[in-house]
């Protein structure tokens, strides 16, 4: 595997778009220039930009550019179709594995073009973690799905993974509740909730920069939701998160910023308007992010 | 407790629905019982039958020309010819069922490899048997040998191996396959330590049901392992190139227990009463191993699967 282990090409790839050469569009989002991070010295650190995807024939996502500050939390909302989670999905190449899906444009980690043939998509999706809609714990022992990660890089020394092991499950707030099956309990005989936050820890043992979320609570009971947001909150101290959700008030409650999909007249979605949550959410520039948010549509 | 005060139409309309969902019921556990009884009988019927036949010297004995002696020889090329044919099959099959499930793209050459593998594994054995004689016995000069055996019975073992692993294979959720790769695992890694070890106990039942064949299969082997009279095994002979160790797949004519239970009742060998006797005994012993295969295979699959996904 060709693996980069440095970063030094960062800045001299770092964003240059030219906003004349770009085709008339509906996008208003901040789009290349960058946009007022939520949080004070937040560098970009991913950013896509004239992003298109296509499955066959059919443009699945059109154009769309956005960044990411690092540690902080972006929301992607929208209705169905609008293309959120296939848009997310191009952030670790998970569209890789879908037969005729095509993505142009380019994508960006630490300023580092991800969708370059040498680029190994193993090391990415190490750096770039991922949490699905329904929780997909393998039907293996506590202990051995969070290992899971880390036994495939190689990771064998027992006491460094065990403890590896305990710091995830106590960052995804899982530990206390089953400190003491970890190796006689299967993942999958815990409740939904306890899943999800498995997943997490799952993925926080790869020790990741960036973390997906697609639609991570919607198939959660209320508590175990509000759980999730909590954790959610917590992990952006370290994290970079990128999170679809259906639920408004879930991105209003745990973004920083927040990023509205619609689906256009061709069925493509696109990106109507990118901007700090609050104000997506109480003073949108876009009349169809209003209608989106007041719950006139969608 | 609220359906009394329900309209007398809901209860009249959600009546028959409920009639139909216990008569199907009803239907289904019936057929279902049918079908254990009908096991259960054959069963109880061979054991019983075997009840004077069924002794130690029955099972491991040599076979006598006049009385009903034993069928050592005949049980041990029987278990022999499954171990060398699954040795075949069962490795080949399962990378072969990982191919197509895993790799290979899905177009009409993979359609059409599906179709033969499918076509083969459902050839009539007679036939598989007359062409195993040409192909085996005849061009290789080698005459009726194990190994002939063997390698016709891998002729429909190995394509159905290769189809029901990739069943099995297939059968595994998408979403663990995704899981395991947004987590950095690679291709072979996501195989090897989640789809293979789940799909385990789909791969065993492709192994009972590929062994089941070679137990059972006695037309194949009448043309290419041959029929002979059984003679007295040194198991003490290790030269496995030699023609009178059991050990050596080129030995010949090696008669398995199906293919000895034809023929005691077919050729007259025998008085017909002893002719019967051999035939219950060695069909109650065919049963019993393959039952004790059967759940042999089982009980290691789940070691196995436990040992794949701790790993």
């Amino acid at each position: 595997m060709t693996t980069k282990t440095s970063d030094d090409e960062t800045l001299t790839e770092a964003i240059s778009a030219e906003p004349a050469a770009l085709p008339p569009r509906i996008v208003v989002a901040e789009a290349s220039a960058p946009a007022a991070p939520a949080r004070a010295g937040g560098t970009p650190k991913v950013g896509a930009e004239n992003v298109n995807i296509f499955y066959g024939a059919r443009l699945a996502v059109r154009d769309v550019t956005l960044e990411v500050p690092e540690k902080s939390i972006l929301a992607l909302i929208g209705p169905s179709g609008s293309g959120k989670s296939t848009f997310l999905r191009c952030f670790n190449r998970m569209n890789d594995l879908i037969p005729g899906a095509r993505v142009t444009g380019h994508v960006r980690l630490d300023g580092e073009g991800l969708m370059d043939a040498d680029v190994s998509v193993v090391e990415l999706r190490r750096r770039v973690g991922m949490v699905f809609q329904r929780p997909n714990p393998f039907p293996m022992s506590i202990y051995d799905n969070v290992a899971y990660g880390p036994r495939r890089r190689g990771a064998s020394d027992k006491a460094a993974m065990e403890a590896l092991v305990e710091r995830s499950l106590t960052r995804a707030a899982l530990w206390d509740e089953v400190k003491d099956d970890l190796h006689k309990k299967s993942g999958l005989s815990l409740s939904g909730g306890q899943q999800q936050r498995l997943c997490i820890a799952r993925v926080l043992a790869t020790e990741p920069e960036v973390i997906l979320m697609d639609e991570p609570a919607s198939a959660l009971d209320p508590v175990s939701t509000l759980r999730v947001e909590e954790l959610m909150r917590e992990l952006r101290e370290s994290y970079t998160i990128i999170i679809v959700t259906h639920n408004m008030q879930q991105a209003a409650r745990v973004s920083d910023r927040t990023a509205f999909f619609n689906m256009g007249e061709d069925r493509a979605g696109y990106l109507v308007e990118l901007g700090e949550t609050r104000t997506i959410f109480t003073n949108p520039k876009n009349q169809l992010t209003e209608d989106y948010v007041s719950g006139r549509f969608g | 407790m609220t359906a009394s005060q329900s309209s007398g139409k809901l209860r009249a309309a959600s009546g028959r629905s409920v009639a139909a969902d216990k008569a199907a019921t009803v239907v289904l556990w019936g057929l279902g019982g049918f079908v254990l009884l009908l096991l259960g009988l054959i069963i109880l019927h061979f054991v019983i039958a075997s009840v004077g036949v069924m002794s130690l010297s029955f099972i491991f004995g040599d076979p006598s020309e006049s009385a009903v002696g034993g069928v050592g020889p005949l049980l041990f090329n029987s278990v022999y010819m499954l171990v060398l044919a699954m040795l075949i099959a069962v490795p080949l099959g399962l990378l072969a069922g990982i191919y197509m499930s895993e790799y290979a793209a899905d177009n009409r050459v993979t359609a059409t490899i599906r179709f033969a593998e499918e076509a083969i594994s459902s050839v009539p054995s007679i036939v598989v048997g007359l062409f195993g004689l040409i192909a085996f016995v005849n061009l290789t000069h080698w005459g009726f040998t194990a190994l002939a055996g063997v390698l016709a019975l891998t002729l429909f073992n190995l394509p159905l191996m290769a189809r029901l692993s990739e069943q099995a294979l297939q059968a595994v959720p998408q979403e663990e396959r995704s899981a395991s790769l947004a987590l950095g695992a690679t291709k072979w890694q996501t195989i090897r330590h989640v789809v293979v070890p789940l799909a385990i106990p789909g791969i065993v039942t492709g192994i009972i049901l590929t062994a089941g064949r070679v137990f059972g299969e006695a037309a194949v082997l009448l043309f290419t392992a041959g029929v002979g009279t059984p003679i007295h095994y040194n198991f003490f002979n290790l030269n496995v190139f030699d023609d009178s160790s059991p050990w050596s797949p080129f030995r010949h004519t090696a008669t398995t227990l199906s293919v000895y239970i034809w023929k005691t009742n077919s050729e007259g060998t025998h008085a017909a009463q002893i002719s019967q006797q051999i035939g219950d005994g060695a069909s109650a012993l065919l049963l019993a191993t393959v039952l004790i295969f059967n759940l042999g295979s089982r009980f290691l699959g789940r070691i196995l699967t436990r040992r794949l996904t701790a790993a």
